[in-house]
């Protein structure tokens, strides 16, 4: 059945669009966009007034804990809590058990995906065999069952030759390589950002040079080797300095932060609440500032979530011995809403770095509202306000540390090939 | 005076007044100690659980016979005899301890936090007997009792930490301590064991032992652990006794009047020369025995009204 959805604020980056339109989606693409599309009979209407229609968001980084963690998240319920986002897209990083470093492992998650997934999964491949950052994992074979990306995520490739061949091998088969930037030796059984807030708790802390350094090399090996690189989760003011500096001179970086980096500081970490460590750690004011300055300036292209559930085995222990990670695919859009009410971005800038711009990192036909394109469509209520509340998340976990946090927007509909996936039937 | 709260974790949680109350109650405690029948019934019937994670001699002991002067029944869990080797967590094994009805359990943890999760899941009263390099509560309430007892007053008291300034819990409380009630307190050591920020904490660092020793009431040497050789913090232990150790060189340019203060257990000959340790400055005897009065008065402060 064609779907029309009429009277909304459509906004689409990619075009530049932002009107009250109607839009017509049938046999799963967009069929039409422009004003007073008539309804008939054979149509199903969402009366979208007051509410704002954008491309079907897309989140690059998510952990979905299948194969081998389903106690955490299976694709089943990390799919669900991507449409509850207001996500119709999701990348998946390749740290399950087994790894998702050949075709075999990729071939279970996009047949799984089918079954299981209310919206679109794109799996990520390992750069090395089993993220030990020895080996090279067989990228055609993995290309050929589905994979969008490749990346070690949650690791560093220790060696600078390495990585370069992996960058060599990915460009080879036309791959975006995506580099967890930590270095290993530096960060070592840091648990926290080193600063002022480690220093008053003894934690041993994590220098920001620790992602710095492996930031600059990544795009020094990238501009070497003529392969782009994606930086994923940016937390450090330095590190927004040097992707600045290499995008001016144009090297052929990109690059994502969460919402966690732009939201909250070290501060958080004060009540010893496991549930705020992550990795990179959260960082101080200074460095959230930058990461606004660097989401406001086109120096940071992506808002991903790095969704990574844990259950209370994981982070009901003490902070040292809890597992790194937070959910995040129910309060990314919120958060970066809140952006949007503070004046540090736009509404089009928002929405560009959760539509076009991962769709052309990762080399998705997706992201925009255009004729002929995918019926993948967000429908967004800015107004909606609410308490985060653990009983109502879809994810299987609920470590955030935003539980109990006011939120304002939150999706209306999420619509994936022109089915409304979200809210749930039934 | 009561205090607000039914823990002591963290000697950042107290305030001036609270401080000063559990120093007054130590001081009429001492007493109990030097008595020839040295038991009061004030804590008949209670139970004290010391839960401790860590080895410890000194402290457990301290703890062990605070309880017991003040006639509490103490029951002794090492890590080594818990179930924690079988899997067990750590709110788990306070569960069960609870189910049992303690009225106190003083725990030592190496991780930072760790007794914060017992207080968050038990009715009973926890005492941080030590967690991580976080803090040592008790360990700096008895320095204040012993500095106060022997200077009069700790405010405008002036104080030179040194040592492994990074992995000590006690630094770390006695800093809040100190600085709390309105004492000045420098920290010296080698760089490598002095966090980056220490001075947001409301102390100035000064990079020369003989520098932070001139003009202090009180040196409080740290214990140097002999491990942290093997990760690149000092190059060798006859280097780090150099520069970095109390000898009686280093304490010529101290006043005469200064106190040396080491939490224990010291190497000796390594952060604090023999002759030093037992010379007429030291008073590390008396903050052990007023370690047992402190322990009691927060004993009684906590679970005896």
């Amino acid at each position: 059945m064609a779907l029309l959805i009429k009277n909304g604020r459509v906004i689409d980056p990619a075009s530049g669009t932002d009107g009250i339109l109607d839009l017509l989606i049938d046999g799963g693409k967009i069929l039409e966009l422009r004003k007073q599309i008539a309804a008939t009979g054979s149509m199903q209407v969402i009366d979208a007034a007051g509410l704002l229609v954008a491309p079907g968001l897309i989140d690059m980084h998510t952990h979905l804990r299948e194969p081998g963690q389903e106690y955490k998240e299976t694709i089943y319920t990390g799919a669900r809590a991507a449409a509850a986002g207001g996500f119709t897209s999701i990348a998946c990083m390749p740290n399950t058990s087994p790894v998702n470093d050949n075709a075999s492992v990729t071939n279970f998650i996009v047949n799984q995906s089918r079954t299981e997934a209310c919206v679109n999964v794109y799996p990520v491949g390992a750069l090395t065999r089993d993220l030990k950052g020895e080996a090279l994992a067989e990228y055609g074979d993995m290309k050929e069952a589905g994979i969008v990306a490749l990346s070690d995520d949650g690791k560093t490739v220790k060696s600078a030759e390495v990585m370069r061949r992996c960058l060599e091998y990915a460009k080879t088969f036309s791959l975006p390589v995506i580099c967890h930037c930590e270095d290993a030796d530096l960060a070592a059984r840091g648990m926290m950002h080193e600063g002022i807030v480690s220093t008053r708790l003894g934690m041993r802390g994590i220098a920001p040079a620790a992602e710095e350094l492996i930031v600059a090399r990544e795009i020094a090996l990238a501009e070497w080797v003529g392969h782009p690189v994606h930086i994923a989760h940016v937390s450090t003011s330095g590190s927004v300095r040097i992707i600045r500096e290499a995008k001016a001179r144009g090297a052929a970086v990109t690059a994502e932060t969460a919402p966690h980096y732009f939201t909250l500081t070290d501060d958080a970490v004060t009540s010893f609440d496991t549930a705020t460590k992550v990795n990179p750690p959260l960082r101080t004011q200074q460095d959230l500032e930058a990461i606004r300055q660097g989401l406001k300036d086109g120096t940071l292209d992506v808002i991903a979530s790095d969704h990574a559930p844990h259950s209370s085995l994981e982070k009901d222990v003490e902070f040292d011995n809890a597992a790194f990670g937070m959910i995040g695919l129910e309060t990314s859009l919120p958060l970066a809403l809140e952006l949007v009410s503070e004046g540090v971005l736009t509404l089009m800038q928002a929405f560009e770095k959760y539509t076009i711009n991962p769709a052309r990192i990762l080399n998705l036909h997706k992201g925009r509202i255009q004729a002929g394109w995918d019926g993948d469509i967000t429908i967004i209520d800015t107004e909606a306000e609410y308490m985060l509340d653990r009983d109502r998340l879809f994810s299987k976990s609920s470590n955030s540390p935003f539980l109990g946090r006011h939120l304002k927007g939150r999706a209306a509909y999420s619509i994936v090939a022109g089915s409304i996936i979200y809210p749930f039937a039934g | 005076m009561e205090l607000r709260c039914k823990n002591l974790l963290s000697i950042a949680d107290l305030v001036p007044a609270e401080i000063t109350h559990i120093l007054d109650t130590a001081a009429s405690m001492k007493e109990v100690s030097e008595r020839d029948i040295k038991k009061v019934p004030t804590l008949r019937g209670k139970t004290v659980i010391n839960l401790f994670f860590e080895p410890s001699t000194r402290t457990r002991t301290s703890f062990e016979i605070a309880g017991k002067r003040l006639s509490a029944d103490v029951v002794n869990i090492s890590a080594g005899s818990s179930s924690v080797v079988k899997g067990e967590t750590l709110r788990d094994t306070g569960e069960n301890l609870q189910a049992m009805h303690p009225d106190l359990i003083v725990i030592r943890h190496s991780c930072a936090g760790a007794p914060k999760i017992l207080a968050d899941a038990l009715p009973a009263a926890i005492i941080n007997a030590g967690d991580g390099a976080h803090e040592h509560p008790t360990q700096a309430l008895l320095d204040a009792f012993t500095m106060r007892e022997r200077k009069g007053a700790l405010a405008g008291l002036k104080v030179a930490i040194i040592g492994d300034i990074t992995h000590s819990r006690v630094a770390r409380s006695n800093i809040f301590l100190l600085t709390m009630m309105g004492a000045q307190v420098c920290v010296s050591g080698p760089q490598t064991m002095v966090p980056r920020f220490i001075e947001s904490l409301g102390v100035t660092f000064i990079p020369s032992i003989i520098d932070a020793v001139r003009d202090v009431d009180v040196i409080m040497m740290l214990r140097i652990q002999l491990e942290r050789q093997s990760q690149s913090l000092f190059p060798t232990i006859r280097e780090y006794s150099r520069f970095f150790g109390l000898t009686r060189a280093v304490l010529s340019h101290a006043r005469p009047d200064v106190l040396v203060m080491h939490p224990g257990p010291v190497n000796r000959g390594i952060e604090m020369s023999a002759d030093v340790m037992d010379g007429p400055k030291s008073i590390i005897l008396e903050q052990v025995t007023n370690g047992v009065a402190v322990r009691m008065a927060l004993m009684y402060l906590l679970i005896g009204k």
